[in-house]
């Protein structure tokens, strides 16, 4: 019986307790904001949405090398003879035009992994973290500045001069080749004995591997 | 006849010219009608801004906002929802058995609506002053148990089924102590009609039924607060919905227009059992003091059954829900022995003074 009234007593007081901690909740200051009307300051060093401050990439390919899940895409093509590419604000030269940098910010995981190596600090976070898209191809980020009439011209110059270049080292590879096999031949022709070897060799490594076979 | 003859509607009625020339008995027919829609508006008005405050109150107390954006302060918010709910199909799942189906919301709504016929909502002003008035109220919102049970049993739909038995369970248990609370009050007035007992409490709030024969009237007050509480299905004892474990209870089937008028009736029931603790027990519409009495009598009465709602909503924002044993622990164990206590010491109180 003793135990029935105070678990009465026990209901009626921890209600009337309860009834008063949610009053004073009546009185305190919301915690929520009004979202769209009203922001909440992000906090220093937060990662959203990547921002590549063009003008100052000089091109290093580290940040792509950097990102674990490969959402930076970058095409680099070296300068030309006579090409005036500026400096950086840092001061620091450029050699390299940039046709397309491309971040693809679905891909993206946020680990900020591409800032860290970037010389001139022109990859950065920005705090702009409401970039949501109806179509997810709205999410791939151009940053490259590069005329597209420009770039083509440049991939075409650059086609030309890497053709100019393959042609340059096969006529030089070739040259070497023939500079190889003429010292060989004279070589062979001061010594008699080093061509028999090879022929010997050879015989031995594939009784070899044919035993290997049958067992 | 003579009384429903002098009612306020039918009074209203005789405004419009050349209802004089019906007879008798169309004239009360025609009020009847005007009083359902005068009624209707009420309770729909009412309701909309009982979701409204119930939804701050709800913010307020977890340190939120509320609706803020229809309306200033989201004051719009409920209308748009209505408007919402008007808009949507008026859909029945295939295995229903449509009859009942759609009757049941309808029936809800009734016993919900024809509550309010006897209140006294000020003095002379009462739609139907029946000298039976408190009896007709628990007898009347008796019909919201097998109206529940039809539209739990017609979804073919388990949680509807566990929830109306639940609500069924539970309002028939309640309505014993709820019952025996309000015989408390009518010893001490000796009358059952609405309008004489809110007259017995005239003169000063002390003269109000809840500080007779103290305290067993002030603890008849609290049972038949958490009783009627537990009548129309709120927090603590919201079980019959229980939307963490049935989905909505016997109303998880019903959607649009249907949905709404269960919606309706459970916040029609909130005011009616709002203003009956207030006639019953916080003198109605008679001001707490005398030389309070040139704020009209409806006003207070509002005003007091508001004062109930808010701690019906204040209450449910509080506390967690019970489990059903716990449930029935409550009222057989403790409300109603209490009550009988209650009825004990009135009559003594009554007999010896």
């Amino acid at each position: 019986m003793g135990r029935y009234f105070r678990d009465i007593y026990i209901s009626v007081f921890t209600v009337l307790k309860g009834m008063y901690v949610t009053m004073l909740h009546f009185f305190s200051k919301s915690v929520t904001v009004q979202y769209p009307k009203e922001r909440l300051e992000i906090p220093k060093g937060s990662r959203n949405q990547l921002l590549n401050i063009i003008e100052d990439c000089i091109g290093c390919d580290q940040c792509v090398r950097a990102c674990p899940v490969n959402c930076i895409y970058m095409e680099t093509i070296k300068s030309f003879e006579g090409d005036e590419l500026g400096e950086t604000s840092t001061g620091r030269k450029k050699s390299l035009w940039i046709p397309s940098f491309t971040i693809d910010m679905a891909k993206c995981c946020f680990c900020g992994l591409c800032t860290y190596p970037c010389p001139t600090e022109c990859l950065i976070m920005t705090d702009v973290y409401e970039y949501s898209k109806h179509d997810r191809n709205d999410l791939i980020f151009e940053f490259a500045d590069l005329d597209p009439i420009k770039a083509a011209e440049l991939r075409e110059k650059d086609a030309i001069r890497k053709k100019e270049k393959e042609a340059a080292k096969l006529a030089k590879l070739k040259a070497k080749e023939a500079a190889a096999k003429a010292k060989a031949e004279k070589e062979a022709a001061e010594e008699g004995k080093t061509p028999e070897k090879k022929p010997e060799d050879n015989p031995d490594k594939k009784t070899d591997n044919s035993g290997e076979e049958n067992s | 006849m003579t009384e429903t003859l002098t009612n306020p509607v039918l009074t209203l009625l005789r405004l419009i010219p050349g209802v004089e020339t019906l007879s008798d008995g169309m004239q009360v027919l025609l009020s009847g009608f005007l009083a359902g829609v005068i009624l209707f508006a009420f309770i729909a008005v009412f309701a909309l801004y009982a979701v409204y405050l119930e939804r701050k109150v709800a913010g307020h107390v977890q340190d939120r906002l509320g609706p803020m954006e229809v309306g200033w302060h989201g004051l719009l918010q409920t209308i748009a929802d209505a408007i919402k709910l008007l808009n949507k199909e008026d859909f029945a799942p295939k295995d229903v058995d449509t009859k009942l189906f759609t009757l049941a919301p309808f029936l809800v709504f009734m016993t919900a609506l024809s509550v309010f016929v006897v209140f006294p909502y000020d003095s002379q002003v009462s739609i139907a002053n029946l000298n039976i008035g408190i009896f007709y109220v628990i007898a009347i919102s008796s019909i919201a148990v097998p109206a529940v049970i039809m539209a739990g049993w017609s979804s073919n739909n388990k949680w509807s089924l566990f929830g109306a038995m639940r609500s069924a369970a539970q309002i028939v248990s309640y309505e014993i102590p709820v019952g025996l609370s309000i015989i408390c009050v009518i010893m001490v007035v000796g009358h059952m009609g609405m309008q004489e007992i809110v007259e017995f409490q005239g003169g000063g709030f002390w003269k109000w039924v809840i500080f007779r024969s103290f305290p067993f009237n002030f603890i008849a007050f609290f049972i038949f607060f958490l009783g009627s509480l537990a009548e129309v299905n709120r927090t603590p004892f919201d079980l019959p919905e229980a939307e963490s474990e049935l989905v909505a209870g016997f109303m998880t089937e019903y959607s649009g227009m249907r949905w709404a008028f269960f919606f309706l009736a459970e916040y029609g029931n909130m005011l009616a059992v709002g203003l009956v603790g207030a006639a019953l027990f916080l003198g109605g519409w008679q001001p707490p003091f005398e030389f309070l009495s040139f704020v009209p009598g409806w006003l207070w009465f509002i005003l007091k059954a508001l004062v109930l709602i808010f701690v019906q909503i204040w209450l449910r924002w509080t506390l967690p829900r019970l489990r059903v044993d716990q449930l029935m622990y409550v009222c057989w164990k403790v409300l109603v022995p209490f009550a009988f206590v209650c009825i004990i010491g009135v009559g003594l109180w009554e007999v010896l003074t």
